[in-house]
């Protein structure tokens, strides 16, 4: 009689996994994940995700006309772009909250309609613009824009909007008007983020430019992108969009543009004037005191390749801005 | 020598608190390969990493006055490994920032080292802590005998240190470094008051005979 005594290497063939399996073990691994990751409840904002039309489909007619009817702007670049999904879930506007996700989750309390902005300073025809009004005859384009953020993260994005040149020549600010401030709106009721205690933040935030920045013809206002109205995270319904400064200088929902003839108190400069700088031009070899700002992860990036990319002189754009700086120490004037 | 039945009991217990204590880690991984921390998954991990350590250190810290305020001493049975956890999770913090975020590369690694203090802070705690967990072992205890106690107060500048690294990283909102601080500065008087008395735990003679 033959005994067989069964090494402990040996294979059996209940070890043996069927092929089916094997052939679907990245499936099962992204299932349990995704399993393990979610928790089994979908959070509220993944209806937003899933249907990010739904959103712009209740934005008033007048600016879906306004973002259907945008030219091809430039600049362009072959640049990939960020996908919609990350740039509408990773937002900096501490308005909702401090962390990445909280735009997405809280702005849905914004009431972006009716909106106006009321310009005023140093202007020959201040008023209290609607939105409707600030679009009405304005020709939109579509630019394609690198947004490099002081945190040392960047994204290519397709923006909708016009320049600001175009409504800055309608008002006719005056000669005594050498810089321009915006304020984003100051509604706590809406705007969770200003209720924070603890924020250190003045609110409302203030942004602003020097007149010639602000006459640049990259300088753009912007309300939509990637086809779609500018969803609430982002700064609907208007917001500055400036290419070659750290993001925080692209002020988002603006009320108010005032034409000022020295220079403005802005939030952040205000709060750590040593970190952050009034120009906030993205200049790789000047630092931010706690972290370098020569490289920058260019999102999205994955666990295992943090897409670092050096980072270029005004984030790329110095061709065409560099001059407005001729002459200035940009490691004083940063 | 007395057998050191409180080892033993650290040893026959300790263990389970790896069970629920590594949980946050693999749901934190399994959210960064899902996609689940967003477009920028390693600076997310990083941090929450970091998080979860400071929340195990401050845990450890607080097991001994809570087990003496409670009257329930085989809470210190847990001390040791929650401390191990919390080493644990600091650790991948630090291999997660060198490895995943900056690629091993010297050149950055030590760029960042040399230019942000606060980096230069987190790893001095780091630092601080490894001795504690090298002799963490029961024969290192009865090796070092009295002084394993004193070597294990180094606790207290690494979580000190660790805090600062926490208020120096945030740009704005300072509500959890306050709430952290004010956690840890209530257990720090709780020890310094009560180091004054005799060390005293309530014994259950089945736990500590």
């Amino acid at each position: 009689m033959l005994i067989r005594h069964r090494r402990r290497t040996d294979v059996v063939p209940s070890d043996i996994t069927p092929e089916g399996i094997y052939l679907r073990r990245r499936e099962f691994i992204g299932a349990a994940v995704g399993a393990l990751a979610l928790g089994g409840t979908r959070p509220a904002w993944a209806a937003l995700i899933d249907n990010p039309a739904a959103e712009d489909s209740r934005r008033p007619q007048w600016w879906r006309e306004a973002v259907a009817a945008r030219q091809d702007g430039k600049p362009d670049t072959d640049e990939a772009l960020t996908p919609y999904s990350d740039v509408t879930r990773y937002n900096n506007f501490y308005e909702f909250g401090t962390g990445k996700t909280d735009p997405m989750r809280h702005a849905g309390s914004l009431r972006v309609d009716p909106w106006s902005v009321t310009i005023d300073g140093h202007v020959d025809k201040p008023g209290t613009y609607t939105l409707e009004d600030v679009l009405k005859g304005q020709v939109l384009e579509e630019r394609i824009y690198r947004l490099r953020c002081v945190e040392a993260w960047s994204m290519v994005v397709p923006w909708i909007g016009f320049s600001l040149a175009d409504l800055i020549k309608r008002v006719e600010p005056t000669s005594r008007a050498r810089y321009v401030a915006f304020t984003t709106l100051h509604d706590p009721e809406q705007m969770p983020g200003q209720r924070a205690r603890l924020s250190g933040i003045q609110w409302p935030y203030v942004e602003g430019l020097r007149m010639d920045e602000a006459m640049h013809p990259l300088t753009m206002m912007v309300v939509g992108l990637y086809g779609r109205t500018l969803p609430n995270q982002n700064g609907a319904p208007l917001r500055l969009m400036v290419p070659w400064k750290y993001g925080f200088k692209s002020i988002k929902s603006v009320v108010r543009i005032e034409f000022t003839e020295t220079q403005p108190p802005t939030t952040w400069n205000r709060m750590q004037p040593n970190e952050y700088g009034f120009y906030a031009n993205v200049n790789p070899d000047v630092d931010h005191p706690r972290w370098s700002q020569a490289r920058e992860r260019r999102l999205p990036t994955s666990l295992f390749n943090p897409n670092w990319r050096e980072t270029l002189p005004f984030n790329g754009y110095a061709d065409d801005v560099a001059s407005l700086y001729r002459g200035m120490d940009l490691q004083r004037f940063y | 020598m007395k057998p050191d039945v409180a080892a033993i009991q650290v040893r026959r217990w300790g263990g389970l608190i790896w069970l629920p204590g590594l949980l946050p880690l693999v749901v934190v991984l399994g959210q960064g390969l899902g996609g689940a921390l967003g477009p920028d998954p390693v600076l997310a991990l990083v941090s929450r990493l970091g998080w979860w350590g400071l929340v195990a250190l401050v845990a450890t810290l607080a097991v001994r006055p809570l087990a003496v305020m409670t009257r329930q001493g085989w809470l210190m049975r847990w001390r040791r490994d929650l401390g191990l956890l919390a080493f644990t999770y600091l650790t991948l913090h630090l291999l997660a920032w060198a490895g995943l975020l900056l690629g091993w590369q010297p050149r950055f690694i030590g760029a960042e080292v040399a230019e942000r203090p606060y980096i230069l802070v987190g790893m001095a705690a780091w630092l601080l802590l490894l001795p504690l967990a090298l002799t963490s072992t029961r024969a290192s205890r009865r090796r070092l005998g009295r002084r394993w106690g004193q070597l294990h107060r180094l606790i207290f500048p690494a979580i000190l240190l660790g805090l600062a690294h926490q208020w120096w990283i945030q740009k704005s909102d300072y509500t959890e470094p306050v709430l952290f601080s004010l956690v840890v500065a209530t257990l720090l008087v709780w020890r310094l008051r009560r180091g004054r008395r005799p060390q005293r735990l309530p014994k259950k003679p089945s736990a500590t005979p």
